[in-house]
C-alpha cells in the first residue's frame, strides 16, 4: 500500500515538474493580487464591488453588456431597495406598451441590465468587427481568473515604450493598443481605466491600480454570486463529515475488534 | 428477524413475512448484503466498487434536478445553465456536485479498475464481471461526453464537433455517419437536443448493466488481496456489519474530498473557455476533453492516420475486453507477481503521461533541462507502450515469472501477519 502511495506521488511529481517546464515558455506570469474572495472563508468586499460597480456603469458599460444580471442583483452588494430602484429608474429600457406599440420606459429592479448595442451585429459593427464580450461570467471564462482581468487592465504600454524589436514582432500598429497579457499582444480594447477615470462617490482616491481592483472585485461578484453561501455550506458539509468520518472509523474498528 | 448461514430467514414481522413470502426481495437484500460471505482481508482499494455505486446514484439525482431546469436548445441552453447556477434556489449547489461528481464518479472507477488490474480481478471466473465493468466504463465515457456538451459553451461546441468528426474516419460511409449523428450538416440544435435526449437515457442503462456487474460478482464473491479462494467460513465474514462499516468509513472520506472540490474549488477541473457561449465561428486556441478522457485523446492524437487515431483510441478499451485471455499466469494478485507488479506501475505512470500529453499541444516541447523533447513524440512512445504492456508484456511474463510461494488460506496469512 504505501509502495503504491509512494509510486504515485512520484508520477505527480514529475507530471508536475513537466507542467512548470512547458508553462514558463513566452508567457509573462500574472499578476497575483490578493483578492478578498479567494480561500474558504472568503467573501466580497462590498465596499470595493460597490466602487466596481460604479466603474462598469460610468466605463465598461459603454461597450460590454452585464446581461445575466438583474439590478434587483445589486442588494446582494448591500445597496437597499431604494437605493436599486433609483439606479434601474435612471436606465430607459425597450418594452412594448399595452397597445402593442413599441415604447421605452424606465427600468425596473427585475429588468436584465441593459444592453450597450441592441444585437452583436450592432455591438460588432460599432467596434470594428468584433463584439465586446459579455461580462457576466468573464472572471470565471478566463485562464487565470480575478488575476487575469486585473494584469490586463493594468497592463497596456504605451506604444512609444515598445521595443523595436517588440513592435517588429508583434507587428503593432500605430492604432494598436498593446497590453502585455493579452494572448499576441493586439488588443482591441483601448486602456479602458487610468487614474481619476472614476471619481468615486465614497471618496476613495481613483488610482489605476484601486479602480481595476474594484472592478475586479465587482465582476468576480457577478460571476460567481453565491460564492459566500457556497463556502459557508461547504465549511458544514466538511465539518459534518469529519465527524461522522469520526464516527465512521470507530464503529468500524468495533465491528472489526474480533477479527483482527 | 434471525437466520444461520444459508439457513433461509425467518421474519417476524407479519408484513415483511408476507411481502416476502410472495416476493423473497427481503430474502434476497439478507442472503446478498447480510450474509453474504466475503473474503476477510480486503483493503480500502474494496471501497471504490461501493463509491462508485453512490456517485452513480449521486450524478443521476443531481442530474434529474437539473434537468428540470435545463433548457436543451442552442439559443437557451447556456443561459439556462447560468440561472441554475443564479436564480434557482440551490441550483448552483445541484450544478457543481453534477459537474464534478462526473469527475470524481472517474476518479473512483479508475481507482476500482487499477484494483482490478493489480490483484487479477478479471481472471477466471470473474471474465464476465469484468467484461462487464469495461461495458460500464465506455457507456461512462459516452455519457460524460454527452452532458459535456450540454451547456453550450466553446469547449462543449468545439468537443462535440472534434469527437463526432472521429466517425468521417470510417471509410465510405463516414461522412454520412457523421451527419446522421448531427441531424445536420454541422452541430448544432438538433444535435444538443439528441445529446441531452441520451444524456439522460445511458445512465439508466448503466444502472442496468452495474445490476448485472452486480449478479456476476455475487455468484462467485469478491477477490481479495491474496488472489485465492476462500476455502472455508474461516476465510470470510458476513458482509454486514463489516464490510458496510468499512465501506461507510471509505465512503465518508472520499466525500470529504469530494466536497472540497465542490465547494471550494468547483471549477478547477474544468476548462474557462466553457463559460464563454458556443460559437461555431470561434475556434478555441486548444480543444481538450475533460481529464478522464485525456489519456485516450492524446492515443487518437499520437497516430499520424486519422483513421488509425480512431482504431488506436477504441482499440485501447478494446484490448481491455480481452485482458482475461492476454493474462497468461495463473496467479491471481500481484502480491505473488514479483515482476509484473512493477509493470502495473509503470502501465499507471505511462496513462497519466499519456493524460498529460493530451492536455498539451502535439506541438508543445517538454523542457526536462538537459534535453528538450517534443510532447508528441513522447505521446508516441506512450502509446506503444500502452498497447505493448497489453499485448506482449502480459501474456509472454506470464509464462517466464516464477510467483512468490503462496499462504494455504486467507486466514492462515491474516493470522500470521497479526502475529508478527
Amino acid at each position: 500500500m504505501r509502495r503504491i502511495l509512494v509510486s504515485g506521488a512520484v508520477a505527480l511529481a514529475a507530471l508536475g515538474l513537466g507542467a512548470v517546464a512547458i508553462a514558463a515558455e513566452g508567457h509573462i506570469p500574472l499578476k497575483h493580487q490578493h483578492w478578498h474572495f479567494t480561500g474558504p472563508f472568503g467573501t466580497y468586499d462590498r465596499a470595493s464591488a460597490q466602487r466596481g460597480f460604479q466603474v462598469y456603469k460610468e466605463v465598461c458599460a459603454a461597450c460590454h453588456s452585464l446581461s445575466l444580471l438583474s439590478y434587483r442583483n445589486l442588494t446582494e452588494l448591500g445597496l437597499t431597495e431604494a437605493q436599486v430602484k433609483g439606479i434601474a429608474a435612471e436606465v430607459q429600457v425597450p418594452d412594448i406598451g399595452d397597445d402593442g406599440s413599441a415604447i421605452e420606459r424606465p427600468a425596473r429592479p427585475s429588468d436584465r441590465f441593459k444592453k450597450p448595442f441592441a444585437n452583436d451585429l450592432a455591438a460588432a459593427a460599432a467596434n470594428g468587427g468584433k463584439a465586446p464580450p459579455d461580462l457576466s461570467v468573464i472572471v470565471k471564462a478566463r485562464e487565470g481568473g480575478a488575476d487575469y482581468i486585473y494584469s490586463l487592465l493594468t497592463g497596456y504600454v504605451p506604444n512609444d515604450k515598445l521595443t523595436p524589436a517588440q513592435i517588429k514582432e508583434f507587428a503593432v500598429g500605430k492604432d494598436d493598443n498593446f497590453n502585455l497579457y493579452f494572448p499576441g499582444h493586439r488588443i482591441a480594447m483601448p486602456p479602458p481605466l487610468t487614474d481619476d477615470k472614476v471619481s468615486y462617490v465614497d471618496g476613495t482616491k481613483a488610482t489605476l491600480d484601486q479602480e481595476v481592483r474594484d472592478v475586479v472585485e465587482f465582476l468576480a461578484w457577478a460571476s460567481e454570486p453565491h460564492l459566500e453561501a457556497r463556502n459557508r455550506t461547504g465549511i458544514r458539509v466538511i465539518l459534518f463529515l469529519l465527524a461522522f468520518a469520526g464516527l465512521m472509523y470507530g464503529v468500524k474498528r468495533q465491528v472489526w475488534a474480533d477479527k483482527h | 428477524m434471525a437466520s444461520q448461514h444459508g439457513a433461509p430467514p425467518v421474519f417476524n414481522n407479519k408484513v415483511i413475512a408476507w411481502i416476502d413470502y410472495r416476493l423473497p426481495i427481503f430474502s434476497y437484500i439478507e442472503k446478498e448484503y447480510h450474509h453474504f460471505p466475503t473474503p476477510r482481508n480486503f483493503n480500502y482499494f474494496w471501497n471504490f466498487g461501493a463509491i462508485a455505486t453512490v456517485m452513480l446514484v449521486l450524478m443521476i439525482v443531481t442530474g434529474i434536478v437539473l434537468a428540470m431546469n435545463y433548457q436543451p436548445n442552442s439559443e437557451l441552453a447556456f443561459d439556462s445553465v447560468e440561472r441554475i447556477m443564479r436564480d434557482v434556489p440551490s441550483g448552483w449547489m445541484m450544478r457543481y456536485m453534477h459537474m464534478t461528481g462526473a469527475s470524481f464518479f472517474f476518479v473512483a472507477v479508475y481507482i476500482h479498475i487499477f484494483r482490478g488490474l493489480y490483484y487479477g480481478s478479471y481472471k477466471a471466473p470473474r471474465e464476465l464481471l469484468w467484461i462487464l465493468g469495461v461495458v460500464i466504463l465506455l457507456l461512462m465515457m459516452a455519457t460524460a461526453f454527452l452532458g459535456y456538451v450540454l451547456p453550450w459553451g466553446q469547449m462543449s461546441f468545439w468537443g462535440a464537433t472534434v469527437i463526432t468528426n472521429l466517425f468521417s474516419a470510417i471509410p465510405l460511409v463516414g461522412e454520412s455517419v457523421v451527419t446522421w449523428l448531427w441531424g445536420g450538416f454541422a452541430v448544432d440544435n438538433p444535435t444538443l437536443n439528441r445529446f441531452f435526449a441520451l444524456h439522460y437515457l445511458l445512465p439508466f442503462i448503466i444502472v442496468a448493466v452495474v445490476a448485472l456487474h452486480v449478479v456476476a460478482l455475487h455468484v462467485h464473491g469478491s477477490n481479495n488481496p491474496l488472489g485465492i479462494d476462500p476455502k472455508g467460513p474461516q476465510d470470510t465474514v458476513p458482509f454486514h456489519p463489516y464490510y458496510t462499516m468499512k465501506d461507510g468509513f471509505g465512503l465518508t472520506i472520499f466525500m470529504i474530498i469530494y466536497a472540497g472540490f465542490v465547494f471550494f474549488a468547483p471549477n478547477l477541473l474544468g476548462e474557462p473557455v466553457n463559460y464563454v457561449p458556443a460559437n461555431p465561428l470561434v475556434t478555441p486556441n486548444e480543444i481538450v476533453p475533460e481529464w478522464y478522457l485525456l489519456p485516450f485523446y492524446a492515443i487518437l492524437r499520437a497516430i499520424p492516420d486519422k483513421l488509425g487515431g480512431v482504431i488506436a483510441m477504441f482499440g485501447s478499451i478494446a484490448v481491455l475486453f480481452v485482458l482475461p485471455w492476454l493474462d497468461t499466469s495463473r496467479v491471481r494478485s500481484c502480491t505473488f507477481r514479483p515482476i509484473y507488479k512493477w509493470f502495473v506501475f509503470v502501465l499507471v505512470i505511462d496513462a497519466l503521461v499519456l493524460g498529460y500529453c493530451g492536455a498539451h499541444s502535439p506541438d508543445a516541447v517538454l523542457d526536462l533541462g538537459l534535453i528538450k523533447v517534443p510532447l508528441l513524440a513522447v505521446a508516441r512512445v506512450g502509446t506503444l507502450y500502452y498497447f505493448f504492456h497489453f499485448l506482449v508484456l502480459l501474456p509472454v511474463l506470464g509464462k517466464i515469472e516464477r510467483p512468490l510461494p503462496m499462504p494455504p488460506s486467507i486466514a492462515d496469512a491474516v493470522l500470521k501477519k497479526k502475529a508478527v
